[in-house]
């Protein structure tokens, strides 16, 4: 009792402070703000990644959307373990193959049968170089077949790599936005190498789109 | 808090103006229609006047410390989105975190503690050797030139040139003691009054383009249309300033030039970046230098002027 409310003054906290250093924007370009069962899949440079998404959400949309975290990243500590699991609700994932000993997919699959969004960051792993994406790790597509139904949005973030670049602890107040794209179409069929492809095309067009 | 009687003068004042423009823009609203895009804009950019106006004056009723802290949190969200635009790398973090953190703060309270010969050298002098050092440290020399030239700008034109707006509440002039913040009035007015007049000619009888490559909505109407008007408006204050008619009606009009090619500066920064607002926080305006591109050329000039021929050591 005392815990929810203090991982939900705290998640307001997170957003109120988000919002000072970087007054993020969200654009609904291609889909509205409404309440249908999504993933969405977004570019990855900086921790604050999801934190930016959850916060330009409407916060009816925001109480069901867990971000899907790696585990090895989230529970190394008291705090980190706090904000991930009960601020966020985040779904924790083994991202190491040789040890894990849940399925990630299968992780993912449950939270959407139990009602949750997805906020989801197909790279794996934050972005260093100087292309616009990584190629995409194939969950995306195994969480496409197992469950159709689920909109696949794809989401960039704008800008956040120069307000907090990896390793880097005091954030520079930069302007941010997060535009949402149109959802992918369902194409029957198509292989795990092709979807990849299109989702990856329709992140980095999105890209071009918010640039402007 | 002293209120002067001038004080409350101008705020009836300007309160009336915005009663008459609401009314004009709901009037506007009603005949033309709501999804008339240049209504649209219009009513919103009032609305927004409301909000800046009040904000303004309580500022000013807070006096220096309400007038200090309000320009500071400007120079903070004009220096945001400054930074947005310019060239940046990975080995920039701590320069802009500097910049942020220490320079911006630091030159408000050089401002605060009426610290002349420091505040007017400090982001000239020290932080303009500062920064490129501690950038050069970080190795990295991809457009190193760039990205210190145009960080430095950005404090130069955010911070240092927006600051001499409080700093014109540590000048001492005689027998106008006590009254510093009718001069930021004074300032604020006649510049925005400027813009908004500029806007207004151009609207209504502007035809000839003064600078279509930079500012498609600008006219040689609306320049001396606005200039004049203003200028006027500015002669017609000189009760709530240490000036003469005459006087006030020369700064004004220095103060309306100025802003107008600070706002041709400003557009010309933002056509090379590719933008067209330099953010979105302020409906109907874009975003906050947007609105202070005008305040920001004229404030150090204004200062110096009346620093130089009226106020004493």
């Amino acid at each position: 009792m005392f815990r929810a409310f203090l991982s939900q003054r705290v998640g307001t906290a997170i957003a109120l402070f988000a919002r000072l250093v970087t007054a993020v924007r969200g654009v609904w370009h291609g889909v509205d703000p409404v309440p249908h069962q999504r993933i969405y899949f977004a570019n990855h440079t900086s921790n604050g990644d999801f934190v930016l998404i959850w916060t330009v959400l409407p916060p009816a949309l925001r109480a069901r959307t867990r971000p899907v975290a790696g585990s090895d990243y989230w529970l190394t500590n008291k705090l980190k373990t706090f904000i991930g699991r009960e601020v966020f609700n985040a779904v924790l994932i083994d991202r190491n193959r040789d040890t894990r000993t849940n399925d990630p997919v299968t992780q993912m699959v449950s939270a959407l049968d139990d009602g949750a969004s997805l906020i989801l960051f197909p790279e794996g792993t934050r972005n260093m170089t100087d292309e616009p994406l990584l190629p995409f790790k194939p969950g995306l597509f195994h969480l496409a077949q197992a469950r159709s139904k689920v909109e696949l949005v794809p989401t960039w973030i704008e800008n956040l790599n120069s307000v907090m670049p990896k390793g880097k602890v005091i954030p520079v107040p930069l302007l941010c936005s997060v535009t949402f794209g149109a959802p992918l179409e369902v194409v029957a069929g198509e292989d795990k190498a092709a979807f990849l492809a299109r989702a990856q095309v329709a992140l980095a067009e999105l890209a071009q789109e918010a640039a402007r | 808090m002293i209120v002067h009687a001038e004080f409350t003068k101008l705020l009836t004042g300007v309160f009336a103006i915005l009663v008459v423009a609401t009314v004009i823009g709901q009037i506007l609203k009603a005949r033309l229609g709501a999804e008339n895009n240049v209504v649209e804009n219009l009513v919103a950019r009032i609305n927004a006047w409301w909000g800046m106006v009040v904000l303004l004056a309580l500022a000013m009723l807070g006096g220096q410390a309400g007038v200090v802290i309000l320009f500071a949190l400007l120079s903070f969200a004009g220096l945001r989105e400054f930074l947005t635009l310019t060239a940046k790398r990975r080995a920039d973090h701590w320069a802009l975190v500097v910049s942020f953190f220490v320079i911006l703060p630091v030159q408000y309270v050089l401002i605060w503690v009426d610290w002349y010969g420091m505040f007017s050298v400090f982001i000239p002098v020290y932080a303009f050797l500062l920064l490129p050092i501690v950038i050069a440290v970080q190795g990295d020399t991809d457009g190193y030139l760039t990205r210190v030239a145009e960080t430095q700008w950005g404090l130069m034109i955010c911070v240092f040139a927006a600051s001499h707006v409080p700093a014109l509440l540590s000048l001492n002039i005689p027998g106008y003691e006590g009254k510093n913040v009718l001069l930021v009035a004074f300032l604020v007015v006649v510049v925005q009054l400027s813009d908004v007049l500029q806007y207004v000619w151009g609207k209504l009888i502007g035809r000839h383009k003064i600078a279509p490559h930079l500012s498609p909505s600008k006219t040689w109407e609306g320049f001396v249309g606005g200039v004049a008007s203003a200028s006027a408006v500015g002669a017609g204050l000189w009760w709530m300033t240490p000036f003469t008619p005459l006087e006030a009606a020369g700064l004004a009009l220095v103060i309306t030039l100025m802003g107008f090619f600070g706002g041709l500066v400003m557009s010309a920064i933002k056509r090379d970046k590719g933008v067209k607002d330099w953010g979105h926080l302020i409906a109907g305006h874009g975003g906050f230098i947007d609105r202070l591109d005008s305040v920001v050329f004229s404030a150090p000039v204004f200062f110096h002027l009346t620093r130089y021929f009226w106020s004493v050591a």
